[in-house]
Parts: structure tokens; sequence; C-alpha cells
């Protein structure tokens, strides 16, 4: 059984004018001490895919569809209680925002020991230990010191340090990160990725990484899925997905990154952009921008096939797959 | 020295500074029974040496806050700078007055980072683009105003029937692609981009880059490109420079840079990029975070950080010096053999 398993989620917002579809049909999972990669274009929907698993997602968005289990358990079943029970000390999210995690107005070492006092029955002082410890374990310099300091009282680095420190407070089994080093500078970002990555590996915590960098992605997670507008497009193991995109969409994101070794050449661009919430066209979200659309891709969602282990939405991937089983084997 | 070989820009010594005190009677401050004045500075700059040839694209790359913009911002006189001097094409620029410097004006254009602030939005995307050819060709007629402005919304690939609309109908990308054909629509040589694509997609950022070559070969332009991502300036830059607390610490051809990076922060920088499918993540860890532009650090700017500080880099500011693969580097450990 996995840890999480989401199937099918559908989550709307209800806005004026009927509502917008922000996730359709979304399945995936996630196993214990895995690392799992979200990446898509801004609005593509990773962050309401995030709130949306731990039941976070806030008015006018809801979830009209779909369950997501996590040790089997029907998060949707549950009471507000029970859920704050796994939210924070089961599954700890890292939000895109470092001020969604931390309150401005108390001191780092207070919204620690609140946290940990809200789920468990400690003392302060057993808890200020605790809290000192994971501070350690973030190699903060000096630790104990800042117990007593403000949130802006710390650089940007450091700030994510205690995020980190806090997200691991209670142990939990998994970690969504939403872009937690996009705030970064890349020296810094490297070494906190590192962070995150060694933590997690040493307490088999399992990672949900949300980011737009294939880069990154590539780097740290063992599969990945593929939003766009909305829709898992694309998902399977990491590397096969980066060295051997199967979704045109996801083909055009590799291509249209700077290479190393190829200066001044022109670029791959995918034509257009992706369209709000409120434009979807039918069928094929990606459609009005792939090179290789057909009527069918114009009407109606292609479903999933498989390709390796590979599971993508399109059209023109199914009809090669399909050219291939046909093709009689050639001897030369 | 000839004169083609003179750089179309040529910054000196450039300095900075931010003054963060505030009025007169906000500075005193009353210690030990005696007003004191306090005054307190952002040193954004410090001291920089750049180059830009014509032709070229000079790419300045660093983390935030390290002066990328404050440069940028100097060299189109949208700061005055506390010391040094700006040159274009010969002539030093300055501290030219207000009609002095309007050729400039028009030679020299920015893009900046915010497709979404920079256009007004009161205004369609034909008056956007009519309104600085007016400035800049006053004796125009209506007609010769208008055939410029098609015929560079057609070199950026705008189609004719955006005209009527307003910016905040359009997209990132397109927006971007609106504020560039607004800096070319009055025929510039130079051109300063201020992270022109970081606020874009990386599906949006293919676009613009190509749009930015494209008008850079067919129209002869100058650039001076700041961004942070590394990958980005190995493909469009013709050289580097490595800007670190408002110094520019190593400069070099984009090849040489990426190839035999020679200071200590620019490995740590090139090795912390995050490229598709290398495995092992080899970073060169830095410790210690980065130092504020308010109270600089002794010495070498980066020696809080770098893995190679002696005594000598605490005390001494290291120059930007030639070093042995062509480019320039200011680290004491370089120049005294030790890396
Ligand atoms: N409260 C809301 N009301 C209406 N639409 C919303 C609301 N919140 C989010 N959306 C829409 O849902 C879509 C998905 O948003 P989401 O924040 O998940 O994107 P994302 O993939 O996380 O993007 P980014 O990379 O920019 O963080 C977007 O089109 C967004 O405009
Ligand atoms: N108007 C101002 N008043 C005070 N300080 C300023 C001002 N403008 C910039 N600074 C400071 O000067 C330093 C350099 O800023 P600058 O904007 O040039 O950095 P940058 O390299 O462009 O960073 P980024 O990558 O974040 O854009 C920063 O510490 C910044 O806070
Ligand atoms: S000069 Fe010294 S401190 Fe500065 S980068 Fe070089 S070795 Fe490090
Ligand atoms: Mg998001
Ligand atoms: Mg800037």
């Amino acid at each position: 059984m996995a840890l999480l398993e989401v199937n099918n989620l559908d989550v709307r917002f209800a806005v004026r004018g009927g509502d917008l579809q922000a996730l359709q049909s979304i399945s995936f999972s996630l196993d214990k001490g895995e690392r799992l990669g979200l990446v898509g274009e801004s609005g593509a929907g990773k962050s309401v895919a995030a709130f949306s698993i731990l039941k976070l997602i806030a008015q006018p968005g809801y979830i009209a569809g779909g369950e997501v289990l996590f040790e089997g358990r029907n998060l949707s079943a549950m009471s507000e209680r029970e859920l704050r029970q796994i939210r924070g000390n089961r599954i700890a999210m890292i939000f895109q925002d470092p001020m969604m995690t931390l309150n401005p107005v108390l001191t780092v070492g207070t919204q620690m020991v609140e946290a940990l006092k809200a789920h468990r029955r400690i003392s302060t002082r057993a808890a200020r230990d605790i809290a000192l410890k994971k501070l350690q374990k973030v190699s903060i310099p000096s630790p104990d010191k800042r117990l007593d300091q403000y949130p802006h009282e710390l650089s940007g680095g450091m700030r994510q340090r205690v995020i980190i420190a806090i997200a691991l407070l209670l142990d939990p089994d998994i970690i969504i990160a939403d872009e937690p080093t996009t705030a970064l500078d890349v020296t810094i970002q490297a070494e906190i990725m590192a962070l995150l990555l060694a933590l997690c590996e040493q307490d088999n915590v399992a990672l949900m990484l949300i980011t737009h960098d294939l880069g990154l992605v590539s780097q740290v997670t063992q599969r990945m899925l593929v939003m766009y507008s909305g829709r898992i497009i694309e998902q399977g193991p990491t590397k096969e997905i980066i060295n051997d995109a199967q979704h045109p969409y996801t083909q055009g994101l590799i291509n249209a990154l700077p290479q190393m070794g190829e200066p001044g050449r022109r670029l791959y661009q995918i034509p257009g952009s992706m369209p709000s919430l409120s434009r979807i066209p039918p069928g094929c979200p990606f459609h009005p921008r792939c090179p290789f659309v057909t009527d069918e891709c114009r009407q109606t969602m292609p479903e999933y096939v498989q390709s390796g282990n590979v599971d993508v939405a399109c059209y023109e991937v199914s009809k090669l797959i399909e050219q291939e089983n046909r093709a009689p084997e050639v001897t030369p | 020295m000839t004169v083609q070989s003179a750089p179309l820009v040529d910054i000196r010594q450039l300095e900075k500074r931010f003054d963060l005190s505030g009025s007169f009677l906000e500075q005193l401050q009353f210690r030990n029974g005696r007003f004191t004045r306090h005054q307190e500075y952002v040193h954004a700059i410090n001291g920089v040496d750049l180059q830009v040839h014509r032709g070229e694209a000079l790419c300045v790359v660093g983390e935030s806050g390290c002066g990328k913009s404050t440069v940028a911002r100097t060299i189109m006189g949208l700061l005055t700078p506390s010391g040094g001097e700006v040159h274009y094409d010969g002539e030093r620029i300055d501290q030219l007055n207000g009609r002095e410097v309007l050729p400039y004006r028009r030679k020299m254009q920015m893009i900046f980072q915010n497709p979404y602030a920079s256009l007004n939005p009161r205004m369609t995307i034909q008056q956007t683009l009519e309104e600085p050819v007016c400035f800049h060709h006053p004796a125009w007629s209506k007609a010769e105003v208008r055939d410029q402005v098609q015929d560079v919304m057609q070199s950026v690939g705008i189609d004719p029937d955006w005209g009527v609309r307003y910016a905040h109908e359009f997209s990132g990308g397109q927006r971007q692609r609106i504020s560039i054909a607004r800096a070319l629509a009055v025929d510039p040589e130079f051109i300063v981009a201020d992270e022109p694509i970081s606020a874009l997609d990386v599906s949006i950022q293919a676009q613009v880059l190509n749009l930015l070559m494209d008008a850079q070969e067919s129209r002869g332009l100058t650039y001076l490109f700041i961004t942070h991502d590394l990958a980005v300036v190995e493909h469009f830059g013709t050289r580097v420079a490595v800007m670190y607390l408002g110094t520019v610490c190593e400069l070099a051809d984009t090849k040489t840079l990426f190839a035999s990076p020679r200071h200590p922060y620019t490995q740590a920088l090139l090795s912390a990029i995050p490229r598709l499918e290398d495995d092992r993540p080899n970073h060169i860890r830095l410790h210690g975070e980065v130092s504020t532009p308010v109270n600089l650090p002794s010495g070498c700017v980066f020696h809080e950080r770098c893995p190679y500080a002696n005594e000598r880099c605490k005390q001494e500011v290291p120059r930007l010096i030639g070093s042995d693969t062509g480019g320039q580097v200011a680290c004491h450990a370089v120049q005294e053999g030790r890396l």
C-alpha cells in the first residue's frame, strides 16, 4: 500500500459565472521515503494540488470529486480534528511563501514550542529542547540564539532553515515542499536543497517537491509529474522523462532550456502560452500550442497510455506506440 | 588604441551608496551624554570597472542584492553615481544636463524585469509604442511615426490587431515582447536588459530570448544583459562579469568562464546550477551567509564564505588583474598561485 494515494481528484473554484476547474482528475501515489517532483509552469495547479491533498484548499476553492488516502484512510471522511493530527504531524508542508509558516510577531522558539505542544503532551522545557535539537540538525549557526529571535531578524537562507526545522519538528512521514528555494540565491539554494535531501534520506521521509525548475527535479527526485492546465499530462521515473520525454509539452519544455555547449543557437520555442482557467480549451488542453494537433485532440481529452514506465496523455504518443506494435520485425 | 576598439560603454570606478539614515534630525543619537550624528549607507556598488564593446552581449551575474540593477540604472542615468564615471561612445555622460542627455536617451534603452509594471495600463499598445517615437522625433509626421511602429511590431512578432488593446489583456511573455518593441522603436544602439525573462515561465523565456538574439543580429545591437540564470548567460553572453557585494570578482569571455572559472565564488556559483541529468550533485559548499552591503566586510568582500581565505584576504581588497586564462580575476589566492 502506498503511503499517500490520490485518486481522480477534482478541485474547482466557485466564482461568479460558474466553476473554474483547477484540477481535473489528478491521480498519483507516493511511497515511504520516495522523492516525487511536481513540475509545471505558473498557474498549472501545483500549489492547488498541494493544498488539496491536505484539505487546506480555501474558499472559493472546493474538492469536487476524488479521494486522498493516507495509509489507506480516506482524508475526506475524517473530522477536522483527525485531519489536524495528520497535518503538521504526519504530513508537513513547506510553503512557497515562508511567511505562511512563520508568524512575524512570535519568536522562532515560541512558534516551535507551540507547534509541538499542539500535537504532543509535553512540558515547555521539553519542547524547547526538541526545538533546539531540530535547529542544530539544520546546521543553523548559534541555534540557541535563534530561538529568541524574530523571523525578520534572520536572513533568507536562515529563515528557510528554520522552516525546514519546523517541518521536521514532529518527525513527519511526508514533506510537501512548494518551491522551497525559489526565493533564495543559487549558492544558498544548493545548500538548502542538499540539507533537505540529507534529512529526508536519513529518516526515510517521503518528499514531494514542487518546482518549475527542471534541473532541480532531475537531480533530486526519483519520479516526476508534469502538470498543464490542472491536469497531469505525463508521469513516471524522472530519468526516463528527462532523457526521453513523451508528451509534446514536456519535450518542448526540455528543449526550450538553454543547454550547455550550444551558445547562440536559437532556442526551441513553444508557441503561445498556457491559458487561464476560464479559457481552458476542450480536448487536450495543450492542443492550441501543439505541433502534432489533429481533430481528435481538439475534441476529447486523451486517455493515459503507457510508454516504457511512463504514463502519458497524448494522442500522438498513443499512435506512435500502436505503430510500433504493428510494425513487423525486420531482419536485416 | 584605434578608434574602432574603443568601448561603446565604459564605466570607471563606479560607486553608488544609498543613504539609509533619513533626515538630519533622524540621524542624531544621544549617547553617553552627547549628541552624535549617526549615518548608515548601503554600499550598493564599490568601484566597478566595466567596458561594453560594440556588438557584444556583456552579461552581469550575481546573487540578489549584489548591485546588478544599480550598475544598470547608473549607466542609464536613472541614478546619479556617488563616485566614478560613465562614458558612452567616448563622451562622459554622467554629468550631462537635461538637454545634453537627450540623444543618449534615444541611443540607450532599458528593458525591465517586470513586464507587468513597466507598461502604462491606461495606454493602448499603439499609444505605448508611438509615444517614445514622437518624443525623440518631434519633426516626424503622423504617418512616419505609424510606419516606424508598424515595422517594429512586425519585427518582434506583434499582431497589428494588438494595437488597440491594453497591456493587461496580454500574458507576461506578450507584455515583455511589447516592452522590447517599445525599446526598439527608437532605433537604439545599446540596450540594458535587467532580468528581462526572470518573471516569465520557462516555455515563454525561450520566445523572448530568441527575440533578443534576432534583434541583436538584425540591428547590430549591443547588450548589457543582467540575469541570475547562468544557463541563460552561457547561451546568450559574449562575455560575463560576475559580481559579489558590489564589486566585479571575475570577468571573462563566456566560454572561458564556464570552462575554467578562476574566482572561488564563480566556482561555487557554477557548481551550484542544477543541470539536467547530472546524477550526483557535486556542489562546492559555501559556508556562512551572504554579508550585507550595509556593513561591508573588510578586505575581500567574499572572504567570510571563501574556503581559501587567509589573513591577507581579510585585510586587503583584491584588485581585478589579468589571469592566465585571458580573463580578469580579483582574488589574492589566484594571484598568489594558491588556487
Ligand atoms: N482563489 C482562487 N480563485 C480563483 N482561481 C484561483 C484561486 N487560487 C488559484 N486559482 C487559480 O488556480 C490555478 C492554479 O494555481 P496554482 O497556485 O496552483 O498554480 P501553481 O502551479 O502553483 O503556479 P506557481 O508556479 O505560479 O505557484 C491558477 O490558474 C490560479 O489562477
Ligand atoms: N533606492 C535604494 N535605497 C536603498 N538601498 C537600495 C536602493 N536600491 C538598491 N538598494 C540596495 O542596494 C543593493 C544592491 O541592489 P540592486 O538592486 O542593485 O541588486 P541586484 O543585484 O539587482 O539584486 P536582484 O538580483 O535582487 O535584482 C541592495 O542591498 C539593495 O537593497
Ligand atoms: S581573495 Fe581571498 S578571500 Fe577573496 S576569494 Fe580569493 S581567496 Fe577568497
Ligand atoms: Mg504555486
Ligand atoms: Mg536587480
